[in-house]
């Protein structure tokens, strides 16, 4: 599979007051046409810095961008302002967090799924943009959609909202759809049908697909591969079976135990990582999971590169110094 | 929306009224405001005193007293206390002259206001937003009188380029209104640019960490979209409502604008009635104010509906 969309050694960093904060860290991947790669990690990993910083999103006096970002022949991340532009939402279109508030309150949601048509085709009446509206509105299953056109949000409730808002992403039938926790603000009937909504359109129209998420609950209902975030840097990164089987980071490890299992018995507390994420900041040296790893030793005050250590496994990468034995030895299952 | 007239109407009488006993107690409470002994002037005989608080009602009851001025104020007969001069005759003649001045300097302060305020937030930090702010905090602080002598100053007495007061009605000659008027707009729209580029602003600034701002862009709107029609857009619906209020309150006369300049509108002309302490100019001159003030109020709360769907008319708040 050739890639759609290549990232290599991503570099976010904020000038803050407190210094620079490196909010994403030599972040690499690839995507191919088709594909869900899912995006995992606490707040603050910098898994929703990534995603904006490909729609140029991010861009600020304050930001320092480094790295590439190739879609196709393009490099997102060099390309001039109108090129960002075009490419945003036409090519590359992203659905967020919170569909209470990511549609402007003031306009219908017609008009704002229109509003997105005719900013890229400029040859689109109205008239006809509207109507593509309420097809999109029929596609992502909102029922009398001819009618439902012409609401305000605050109409909508909130996982028809998430459906328009994924409707408005598929507006121009874009080659790559980022999805930012398109299902955190959602009560959890609704989100398995969200994920579903996903799932099929990725399937149905070959859409490569990026799932930011911190809920691995949603990861293996719906991704082929797995990049697992700390801190800005990916400390894991496997197809969906290598992570969940074979995990081999201490963090991923962590991830995983803290999921609600209905096939064991129920624990008296759910299992937590201890700790809390390091200030972006002032990241320790070496590891920045250390402070927070039960497995820690000497060295791990050396930050440890993202390689492959499994030998049959050439695409399953991780930065751990365990070494395999007793990484498999001393997991928790 | 019908009940919601109805009732904004029940509301209005009431402030109305609530405010012209307010306003008669007031006057009936201060010292030295005797209407019957400044009447009968320095020789006065208690005589003369008795015979005009007898003439004039001024030894009713108060509660008679009010119902009596209230009765003159609505039917157009009353006669203020010093000059006896038609109160209403005297308010009609200077709605050319304060409406002239309050709708073109809120002309003049919503344009520049929303354009100082847009080009503020977009270019928030660097040297534009800078040069406006000065602008703009100097425009605050600029005490109108100060502001009218510097005016009068250079533009009038120096270089001759403009009158130096005085009211021409619309209908005698345009440009000559114009000229006239052009100081005294500027004049009093100056502070209230001043006032809604910064208010402006900083809505502008809040609008743009919005979730919406951001799917804007996500989708590939140019700069200058996001910028007006979702950034500005959402953040007018503030302006409406000081703009509403503000002209509400000014109709009822800009008394130091109005002074300076010469307008003879309704602000001077209240001027004029409180050094004299005349009670029913101060009366009529207040209902309207107040009816203005209250009438706006509501045209506010109806724009609101209309920028805001979220806004129902005559519904509580969710």
């Amino acid at each position: 599979m050739s890639a759609l969309l290549s990232v290599r050694d991503l570099r976010v960093g904020f000038a803050t007051e407190g210094g620079l904060l490196q909010a994403v860290d030599g972040v690499s991947f690839d995507l191919a046409a088709g594909e869900v790669l899912a995006i995992v990690g606490e707040s603050g990993s910098g898994k929703s810095v990534t995603a904006q910083t490909i729609l140029g999103l991010t861009r600020s006096p304050n930001a320092r961008i480094e790295g590439s970002a190739r879609l196709d022949e393009t490099d997102l991340l060099a390309a001039d302002d109108e090129t960002m532009r075009t490419t945003r939402g036409d090519r590359v279109a992203m659905v967020f967090q919170d569909p209470m508030t990511s549609f402007n309150p003031v306009y219908r949601i017609g008009a704002q799924i229109g509003e997105a048509i005719r900013a890229h085709r400029r040859d689109v009446s109205r008239k006809e943009a509207r109507e593509r509206a309420v097809e999109l509105l029929d596609s992502v299953g909102i029922s009398d959609a001819a009618r439902r056109v012409d609401s305000y949000p605050h109409e909508f409730s909130g996982g028809m909202r998430q459906r328009a808002m994924i409707a408005m992403a598929l507006a121009l039938e874009p080659e790559v759809l980022i999805a930012d926790e398109p299902t955190t603000a959602l009560d959890v009937t609704v989100q398995a049908q969200i994920l579903q909504l996903i799932e099929q359109l990725n399937r149905e129209r070959g859409l490569a697909t990026i799932l930011i998420t911190h809920d691995l609950g949603v990861v293996a209902e719906t991704a082929d591969r797995v990049l697992v975030m700390y801190a800005g840097r990916v400390v894991e990164e496997g197809t969906l079976e290598e992570i969940f089987y074979d995990p081999q980071h201490p963090y991923t490890w962590g991830l995983l135990g803290s999921l609600t299992r209905l096939d064991r018995e129920r624990p008296e507390r759910l299992p937590q990582i201890g700790g809390a994420p390091p200030s972006l900041l002032d990241l320790p040296a070496g590891c920045s999971f250390r402070p927070r790893c039960s497995y820690a030793f000497d060295r791990c005050g050396e930050l440890p590169s993202l390689d492959a250590r499994l030998p049959d496994a050439p695409g399953h990468l991780d930065r751990c110094w365990l070494d395999l034995e007793t990484k498999r030895e001393r997991r928790p299952t | 929306m019908g009940r919601f007239i109805v009732r904004r109407l029940i509301g209005m009488v009431a402030v109305l009224f609530a405010v012209s006993v307010l306003t008669f107690l007031i006057f009936n409470v201060i010292p030295s405001s005797d209407p019957a002994q400044r009447m009968a002037g320095k020789a006065a005989t208690p005589r003369l005193v008795a015979s005009i608080n007898e003439e004039w009602g001024f030894d009713d009851p108060l509660p008679q007293q009010y119902l009596t001025m209230m009765k003159k104020v609505f039917s157009g007969d009353l006669i203020s206390y010093f000059g006896q001069e038609d109160v209403d005759e005297r308010i009609v003649e200077g709605i050319p002259a304060t409406f002239s001045l309050c709708l073109g300097a809120a002309v003049i302060w919503m344009f520049f206001g929303i354009l100082f305020g847009y080009l503020s937030a977009i270019r928030s930090g660097g040297l534009l937003d800078r040069a406006l702010t000065i602008v703009a905090v100097t425009g605050i602080s600029m005490p109108v009188p100060v502001l009218a002598a510097f005016f009068l100053t250079y533009l009038t007495y120096k270089t001759e380029i403009f009158p130096s007061g005085g009211f021409v009605e619309f209908g005698e000659s345009p440009l000559e209104w114009a000229e006239h008027l052009i100081l005294p707009w500027v004049t009093l729209a100056i502070l209230y640019v001043g006032f809604y580029s910064r208010v402006l602003r900083s809505n502008m600034l809040d609008a743009m960490d919005e979730d919406y701002v951001r799917t804007a862009r996500a989708k590939g709107l140019s700069e200058h979209r996001v910028m007006t029609r979702h950034v500005l857009r959402n953040s007018l619906v503030p302006i409406v409502t000081l703009f509403g209020l503000d002209v509400g309150a000014l109709l009822g006369g800009a008394i130091v604008v109005e002074g300076i300049f010469s307008l003879n509108g309704i602000g001077q002309y209240a001027f004029e009635a409180l050094k004299n302490q005349d009670l029913p100019p101060i009366m009529a001159i207040v209902l309207f104010g107040a009816f203005f003030i209250v009438l706006f109020n509501t045209l506010v709360d109806i724009a609101y509906a209309f920028l805001d769907p979220r806004v129902k008319l005559g519904e509580s708040a969710q």
